[in-house]
């Protein structure tokens, strides 16, 4: 019996933690990508592995989902983890006030935590602000964005999974009953249009969902929600360092090599494909990153970027949606056969966005193939240059 | 950022398939404080859909941006473009060298990427072996524990940069020549043989090029050196013992 066919469009954190899951389950892979992997909104995440501890007391499922796929992270790909833990530190009252709030948050969604008094805190990380009133640890981690996304596309391509990058979707191909069967491609490397055909199109474009579900006719409640990053040239931390409060503007600061990257912002955009910086929230991000360590103040801002985060929902604004991921069987909504969407999410779950969808889509074709990914250990990022197409 | 408008040309290098390469321009407005890279993926948003180029993290942890600006390699994600024209001025983005072209701004860097695996280069060390300077007040003394992503993005701005790199393409390269004296070559007899040899650190004429445009301070030029005297001892140490003795890997680097 043949392979069954997968066209994967989208190659960030769940395109190729899909591929991967898929290619393991014995699905014949192929992911479409208009730029090189994790040209996107993965590529340009702070790298925060989160614990959940963000998201314990207003967004439990999140935060959930964030400390179960934390664990098995570590475990299958710690070639690109800093495991190093994360602190909550109280810098005020309110920050105090929500300290007991916190830390049953954190409880009911089964994240360690541990109080250290302000010393014990200052001493783990000297450059904290000194005036820290309460501490907390808890098994926050960080990742190098793209070295992740690699581990996945190596071992999806060790098992058989093609990449063809720098090749843009213009159409989808359907069978004129209103199911998809392919997708129409333009290669960008040599500027020739192509074809690809297969049994089901997986559309994992992360914020871009609507500009495919839109050449059907479909479409997703998405949406894309912007914000910004600041990286100064000091390794001030060696652990992600949180304001203990809701979760708020220039709250996160983290270590990456020698570097400390602080975010985020929240508001929305229209055109996703090239999102200015806007400059009074740059300067917001050095102002609150100062105010937890702030080393910040004397250090060099060394770049300064934008990532457009896929949220699912409307009505409500950015920062209160939901952090958690929804996979759209267009058949249900739209009774289009053949096509999948997969969007929201967190970086830290993209192994656990990847189940989901190849479960629907498994489920879709008839086929009975638990996910293995869990037990899976990833190839060297690097075997994804090394290892042929 | 600022409110400051700059009107600049972009010159692009052009290669697809096997047509001959040539350079399109694009006049753009741009916020000085911008980055290069911003400038190219502004060109790819509003003006060409067809131009080639490689980028992930836009903030110098990936190593995917790189390619060469007026000349000289840079990480393109985190150079201003008020570092490298001025208003009405031009910038010519070109591939890095040494480099097969794949398209437009895009090489495949595989060769480099498979070297840093033989020679074993980690890309997670423990802190205390990354060699960072120390800011401001000292980091704790148990510091050993914890873990980071090690200096080297892999960006391949040093062998776009290294005159020997362009005459030699099995030379290994700056950056797998300082990936294996991290790794040292004390430990590993493999490693020794894969490096101590014509396409290794004996081959450096010390042109320094590769420290002049490392974006991560790795400083591959001074690691080559290092690398030659952890050879040199090495072999020293062989004639004169057997059995070879196990050490640490801080005792093998020093």
């Amino acid at each position: 019996m043949s392979k069954p066919i997968a066209i994967i469009i989208g190659a960030g954190f769940t395109g190729v933690a899909t591929a991967h899951d898929l290619a393991l389950r014995g699905f014949a892979v192929t992911i479409v990508e208009r730029g090189d992997i994790c040209n996107g909104t993965s590529g340009r995440t702070h790298g925060l592995l989160h614990s959940g501890g963000r998201y314990a007391v207003s967004d439990q499922e999140s935060a959930i989902e964030c400390i179960d796929e934390n664990i098995i992270l570590r475990r299958i790909v710690p070639q690109v983890i800093e495991p190093n833990g994360g602190l909550f530190i109280a810098l005020d009252e309110s920050d105090l006030a929500y300290r007991e709030t916190f830390i049953e948050g954190c409880q009911t969604c089964h994240i360690p935590v541990k109080e250290l008094t302000p010393q014990e805190a200052l001493k783990m990380e000297p450059n904290i602000n000194p005036k820290v009133l309460a501490a907390l640890l808890i098994p926050d981690g960080t990742f190098d964005p793209l070295r992740l996304a690699l581990s996945f596309a190596a071992t999806a391509k060790s098992n058989g999974a093609k990449f063809l990058i720098y090749t843009e979707v213009t159409g989808l191909i359907t069978d004129g009953k209103g199911s998809v069967t392919g997708v129409k491609v333009l290669n960008r490397k040599e500027n020739k249009p192509e074809e690809l055909h297969g049994d089901i199109v997986v559309n994992a474009t992360g914020a871009w969902v609507g500009e495919i579900t839109q050449l059907v006719g479909a479409s997703v409640p998405i949406k894309p929600t912007p914000g910004v990053m600041v990286t100064f040239d000091q390794r001030l931390v060696q652990r992600a360092i949180n304001l203990l409060n809701k979760p708020g503007d220039g709250d996160i600061v983290l270590p990456q090599r020698r570097m400390v990257v602080v975010g985020t912002t929240s508001f929305e955009v229209k055109n996703l494909d090239y999102v200015p910086v806007v400059e009074d929230q740059a300067k917001l991000m050095f102002e609150r990153g100062s105010k937890l360590v702030p080393g910040i103040a004397k250090a060099h801002t060394r770049g300064v970027f934008m990532a457009t985060r896929p949220l699912i929902g409307s009505g409500s604004s950015g920062r209160s949606i939901a952090r958690t991921f929804k996979c759209f069987d267009h058949k249900e909504t739209e009774g289009i056969d053949g096509f999948v969407t997969i969007t929201g999410g967190k970086a830290t779950t993209l192994r656990a966005m990847a189940e989901k969808t190849s479960d629907v889509v498994c489920q879709k074709l008839g086929i009975n193939q638990p996910c293995t990914t869990k037990e899976t250990p990833l190839l060297s990022y690097r075997q994804y240059y090394m290892l042929p197409n | 950022m600022s409110m400051t408008k700059w009107t600049i040309t972009i010159q692009v290098y052009r290669q697809k398939g096997e047509a001959l390469p040539h350079y399109d321009e694009f006049k753009l407005e741009v916020d000085p404080d911008e980055y290069v890279l911003d400038g190219v993926e502004r060109i790819w948003a509003f003006n060409d859909r067809t131009v080639c180029f490689r980028h992930a993290c836009h903030h110098s942890t990936c190593g995917a941006c790189g390619m060469r600006v007026n000349g000289v390699e840079k990480l393109t994600c985190i150079t201003p473009i008020r570092e490298v024209t001025q208003n009405g001025g031009k910038i010519k983005i070109e591939p890095l060298r040494n480099f097969p072209v794949i398209s437009d701004l895009v090489v495949d860097m595989g060769s480099l990427y498979s070297n840093m695996e033989r020679v074993g280069a980690q890309s997670v060390l423990p802190v205390t072996e990354a060699e960072i300077e120390r800011p401001l007040r000292s980091w704790p003394k148990e510091d050993s524990q914890y873990i980071r992503l090690s200096d080297c993005i892999e960006c391949g701005l040093c062998i776009s940069a290294c005159p020997i790199s362009t005459t030699s393409e099995t030379y290994l390269g700056p950056a797998v020549l300082a990936g294996a004296q991290q790794k040292g070559v004390r430990l590993d007899p493999n490693l020794l043989r894969l490096v101590d040899c014509e396409d290794g650190p004996w081959r450096c004429h010390s042109a320094f090029e590769c420290t002049a445009v490392c974006p991560s301070f790795v400083d591959p030029a001074r690691r080559i050196m290092l690398l030659r005297q952890q050879i040199v001892l090495e072999r020293l140490t062989r004639l004169f013992r057997s059995e070879p003795k196990k050490m640490t890997v801080k005792e093998a680097n020093r």
